[in-house]
């Protein structure tokens, strides 16, 4: 594995039951480095962040961190490559009966003994950061969800992670908490030295944000570039998927018998029936 | 014909082997949370938080269950006594049916109903808000810092909650059977304590309640963390909780009742 690549995934298989859903993934995410997932619902991308994560193993291939190789590892050295590392979750995953204080804390209390004041300077910290120190009293409950996913960022980041992943950090979000939480991403990774991934389908603050994408269909990677290159490119999956159009390769319909046939109009058409 | 047959009795094998399945899983289970409980010792906040949310909070519903049962038993238990004139044995009466019965089974039916439901929604909400999966990718172990404090939490308490179910029982046959009716404190009191037997009835009714308070905390916390994470998933969970806690109660009871009686021959 080159010296500057954090994470290395080569020629990743897995499948949920018999029904595959990465085929043959490659990729590289070099440290320092924002790099994004994108593809359709149910393309996989999900999943690979779960197989870096280790919460799930590869079929085939092989899943490295910092030359590590997730997949291998027992319960205790996934725990010790963890508290290396963070994840922030769709909706943010917040633990509802603790205050956004104690949220954030609770990395700190789990994993280190450091005193109360210094506990709570670096909560403060992070808090200021995602712009939320005057929130720190309120429980999630009494949140929206562009604060609880800026608080989840805030929680996923208190540790300093090497590696940070993005499940989903956009979805749901209005334009403003769109923006400001695309905004955080870039400038906290570039500030803490990180390196994060990035699974999402807002193509618009994606491309913006990040140095390099991959793009997946079907369970594989079918085109990859700097944002740059992917605005450019004449790939038709890519530009349909870029521009929002309704018609390209990727088909609306979930593939099925024909609708004529499927509403018995197959007789009366001349079609040939059941 | 046949072939409906076939299926039923292939729908039955299924069902026996989920069913056994299940014990499995459970039994794997609870050996996990076994094995993850030394960290929940070394954090007893933890546990006593959680003494406070099954046990403390279930304390009124006990107390008062307690309260009107040992009151029926009372009423009825006269009403028996009166036909060979010994009214004076319901103080006796009242005592050896809380303490070895009513006490452990009826305070541990109330416990599943009120405790366990809440911890097998709490944990299966949880699970179905990422809440467990974000731990679990934060290096922090669910099984020692969310299920295990609460099956200790739970197992401390149900005998502590049995306990005041029969204290409460006993209270109540008093305020029937002396204040209401008349029958003598003197001997009320007295034929109690003389029949009572610590080891026999006293330490029998506590194992009960501890092994109770055993199967109602795992099959509470394994059916939250089983739980399918979505909305009807939660909801089954939480009704499998409350009706296997009670078929599982009283089997243990029988069971448990059987070898003591013996013991005690």
């Amino acid at each position: 594995m080159p010296a500057d690549n954090l994470v290395d995934i080569d020629s990743v298989n897995f499948g949920y039951g018999r029904r595959p859903v990465l085929k043959g993934v490659t990729m590289r995410v070099p440290k320092g480095s924002v790099v994004a997932i994108m593809g359709g619902s149910g393309c996989g991308k999900t999943t690979l962040l779960r197989l870096i994560g280790g919460q799930l193993k590869p079929s085939a291939g092989s899943v490295t961190i910092a030359g590590e190789a997730v997949h291998k590892l027992d319960a205790d050295g996934l725990y010790a490559l963890r508290r290396k590392m963070s994840m922030l979750f769709q909706f943010g995953a917040l633990f509802t009966d603790l205050s956004v204080f104690e949220n954030v804390a609770f990395p700190l209390r789990e994993h280190t003994s450091l005193p109360e004041r210094q506990i709570r300077d670096l909560v403060l910290l992070k808090l200021e950061a995602v712009g939320l120190r005057g929130a720190h009293h309120l429980m999630p409950s009494e949140m929206s969800g562009g604060m609880a996913r800026r608080v989840a960022l805030a929680r996923a980041l208190v540790l300093d992670p090497m590696l940070v992943l993005y499940d989903e950090p956009f979805a749901g979000l209005d334009p403003i908490s769109l923006a400001v939480v695309g905004q955080l991403v870039r400038k906290l990774n570039d500030a803490l030295g990180a390196t994060s991934i990035v699974v999402s389908h807002d193509v618009v603050e994606c491309l913006q944000i990040v140095d390099y994408v991959y793009f997946m269909a079907e369970g594989r990677i079918v085109a990859q570039g700097t944002p740059d290159e992917m605005r450019r490119t004449e790939d038709p999956l890519v530009r349909q998927f870029i521009h929002g159009e309704t018609h390209g390769p990727v088909p609306f319909h979930v593939p099925t018998r024909g609708y004529a046939e499927d509403v018995g109009l197959g007789r009366l058409l001349g079609g040939s029936g059941d | 014909m046949i072939d409906r047959m076939k299926g039923q009795f292939a729908q039955l094998g299924h069902g026996f082997i989920d069913g056994l399945w299940r014990v499995g899983s459970m039994t794997r289970f609870f050996v996990l949370v076994l094995s993850a409980s030394g960290t929940s010792f070394q954090r007893m906040r933890l546990v006593r938080r959680e003494i406070y949310f099954v046990g403390v909070l279930s304390f009124v519903i006990i107390a008062v269950s307690g309260l009107f049962v040992g009151m029926v038993l009372g009423l009825q238990g006269y009403e028996t006594l009166q036909r060979y004139g010994a009214t004076e044995s319901i103080g006796m009466l009242v005592a050896l049916s809380l303490v070895r019965e009513l006490g452990p089974v009826v305070a541990a039916l109330l416990f599943a109903s009120r405790a366990g439901s809440a911890i097998t929604a709490e944990i299966g909400l949880m699970k179905a808000t990422e809440q467990l999966t974000a731990m679990d990718m934060m290096a922090v172990s669910p099984m020692a810092r969310v299920v295990a404090p609460r099956f200790w939490a739970g197992v401390i308490s149900m005998p502590l909650l049995a306990a005041i179910f029969s204290a409460m029982g006993v209270f109540g046959g008093y305020l029937v059977g002396v204040v209401l009716i008349g029958v003598d404190a003197g001997a009320f009191w007295a034929q109690m304590q003389a029949a009572v037997d610590v080891r026999y009835d006293v330490l029998n009714g506590v194992i009960k309640s501890i092994v109770f308070g055993i199967a109602v905390c795992v099959i509470a916390t394994f059916e939250g963390f089983d739980a399918p994470p979505t909305a009807e998933g939660v909801s089954g969970a939480t009704t499998r909780t409350v009706v296997s806690s009670a078929l599982t109660i009283l089997a243990l009871d029988l069971v448990l009742t059987a070898f003591m009686l013996r013991a005690g021959d």
